[in-house]
């Protein structure tokens, strides 16, 4: 009991204090992970908004394969990233590996079916007989798309969230293909997973509380806007 | 002739081994208020989604204007935008009313302003104005079934296309909006395609009516045709006939039939031949009752029945007699006090010949 009182004391320090490795941690975590799930909604939305509206053969195999890589464990991301960027690897020559870009592509490809499969949810439970109503009144099959998933944009904001939590928190492809290198590569999961290994229990429980914090308030805030659109109209 | 402005022709809508829709032939012309009715089930939604083009039909061919829709994309979007449609629920978007009232106009590529300019005048007729700036979502079901309309007649569509437009509202909303958009049509003067399940607005908004039944167009006519003379018992029963006599011609002369019909001898206004069978269709509204044998009036027939059941509705009831058949009567709640009406005891009840319509069992039977 006395060495967690000991942490959170330290931790708080830590924070207080706004050691410069921490913060640049803490930075560096939401970066990567910011930009991930950017790219991550560039390829879901559409590619989610096409599986949910277009039929076309093998569109069911596609659902399944989508819903499969919303469970996809991250080692195993981790592992095929890192086979594909190894210097003798098919994606060598780009010498990613161990740089945060790495980590963003091993973010991405976990976040995508994440955002793929609750877009596909989103407008699945729109009404049906909405989509015909906006093709009667005259829309093209892209003012559709976008009419369709402007009308489901708050569910579109869970996948968001979905998204953005499923990576932050992520360690084990992370480190596998950032190698947690100080000043480089090193994100809150992977500092934490070093320190607590150390005994540095106070600077492990300070990131904790930084990632705590964090998930906390970006989905605060997207909980908020989705409240607030749902309140007012 | 007129050349029609959509048409159908052979046209079969099939989901797996169930046919949904099946018309061998179908004309709108322009200008005309085609009213469809039929029950739940009878394949009116399939066919305004066929007529909006929003689905494309397993065989048979569309036309609009006279030229074939091939169903590419391109025309599809180009013919989709001369016409209208609006559902049985408003499905309104995320928005205001007037921003949801100028969808249509703004896929079509026109500018906020310009959309809100034409959309102002029919918030202002259809009665919802004062709500243009209220959130779609806050609507009462008539004030989003408004909305949904003002959307559509904002787009002056060439071709208007309703499925069941007041199906989901209270009855007093529907009866006020039902006379608002009677007088809109009227005005309006756009090719309309109307279906629904209720009778009485098809016989108050159409110019032509049809009755569907089982995916098909089963009779097609002026109003009063067809209300008046079904082509088959299935017909009769849907638009409102409830005493059905099977019986025989036993004389014919000067346009007046006498059908034997259970014992009783019924004149109906019909050409038929003696010895041929037919069934006599009489709506209830038709039949006057009284208490003693009345005195003589322009009612061809009389018959003497006993009352075996009254069944009240709002402000009139039904009485159903047994004249060695059942016959239905329709009557008001006053004149049934008037007339001291109890189950059990002897009424007499007249009906013109002309009120009655002979099936003929050797053309129109199945």
């Amino acid at each position: 009991m006395e060495l967690m009182g000991e942490g959170i004391r330290q931790a708080f320090w830590l924070l207080m204090t706004g050691d410069p490795e921490v913060l640049r941690i803490a930075l560096l975590s939401l970066q990567v992970s910011g930009v991930a799930v950017f790219f991550a909604l560039l390829l879901g939305v559409p590619l989610g908004a096409l599986l949910a509206l277009v039929r076309f053969p093998g569109r069911q195999l596609l659902i399944s394969l989508v819903n499969t890589g919303m469970g996809l464990p991250p080692v195993v991301v981790g592992l095929f990233v890192t086979l594909m960027l190894w210097r003798s690897g098919p994606l060598g020559v780009l010498e990613l590996l161990y740089t945060p870009a790495a980590i963003v592509l091993a973010q991405v490809i976990i976040a995508a079916p994440i955002v793929t499969g609750l877009t596909i949810a989103a407008i699945q439970q729109l009404n049906p007989r909405l989509r015909l109503q906006l093709l009667a009144l005259g829309a093209s099959r892209l003012q559709l798309f976008w009419l369709l998933l402007r009308e489901a944009r708050l569910p579109l904001l869970a996948a968001l969230m979905a998204g953005f939590g499923g990576v932050i928190s992520e360690v084990g492809a992370v480190m596998m293909v950032g190698g947690n290198i100080k000043g480089q590569t090193r994100v809150l999961t992977t500092a934490m997973v070093m320190e607590s290994r150390m005994g540095h229990f106070d600077a492990a429980i300070a990131l904790g509380l930084i990632l705590l914090l964090l998930t906390f308030a970006v989905n605060g805030i997207l909980t908020w806007i989705q409240q607030q659109k749902q309140g007012s109209s | 002739m007129m050349e029609n402005l959509l048409e159908l022709r052979e046209v079969r809508v099939c989901y797996g081994p169930q046919v949904a829709l099946q018309v061998s032939s179908l004309g709108v012309r322009p200008r005309e208020i085609l009213a469809l009715m039929g029950p739940n089930g009878a394949g009116k939604s399939s066919l305004v989604r066929v007529l909006g083009l929003l689905e494309r039909p397993t065989q048979g061919e569309v036309f609009v204007g006279g030229r074939r829709v091939s169903y590419r994309p391109a025309e599809l979007l180009s013919l989709r935008r001369r016409m209208a449609t609006v559902f049985q629920e408003p499905l309104l978007c995320e928005g205001t009313v007037t921003e949801n009232a100028s969808l249509g106009l703004r896929l079509r590529g026109l500018s906020r302003r310009e959309a809100e300019a034409r959309v102002a005048p029919w918030l202002e007729r259809l009665g919802i104005a004062p709500l243009a700036h209220r959130k779609a979502r806050t609507l009462s079901g008539g004030e989003a079934q408004r909305t949904s309309l003002a959307r559509a007649f904002a787009l002056d569509p060439e071709i208007l296309l309703l499925d069941e437009p007041l199906a989901a509202l209270d009855p007093p909303t529907r009866d006020a909006l039902l006379h608002e958009l009677e007088a809109i049509l009227r005005e309006m003067a756009t090719t309309t395609i109307l279906v629904t399940h209720d009778r009485n607005e098809a016989l108050v908004l159409g110019d032509r009516v049809g009755v569907m039944l089982g995916g098909e167009i089963r009779q097609l006519g002026r109003p009063e045709e067809v209300f008046a003379c079904p082509l088959d018992e299935e017909i009769a029963r849907f638009v409102g006939v409830e005493t059905l006599l099977p019986g025989k011609v036993v004389g014919w002369a000067e346009g007046l039939a006498a059908v034997w019909v259970g014992g009783v001898k019924i004149l109906v206004c019909a050409e038929a031949q003696p010895e041929e069978k037919g069934v006599v269709c009489l709506r209830p509204e038709d039949v006057n009752l009284t208490r003693q044998q009345g005195p003589p009036s322009s009612a061809r027939n009389h018959l003497k029945g006993r009352v075996v059941k009254i069944i009240p509705r709002g402000f009139q009831c039904r009485v159903i007699l047994d004249c060695g058949f059942p016959l239905v009567a329709l009557i008001t709640q006053q004149s049934r006090e008037e007339l001291g009406l109890r189950e059990g005891i002897e009424v007499f009840a007249s009906f013109k010949a002309t009120a009655a319509h002979l099936i003929r069992r050797a053309e129109g039977g199945k």
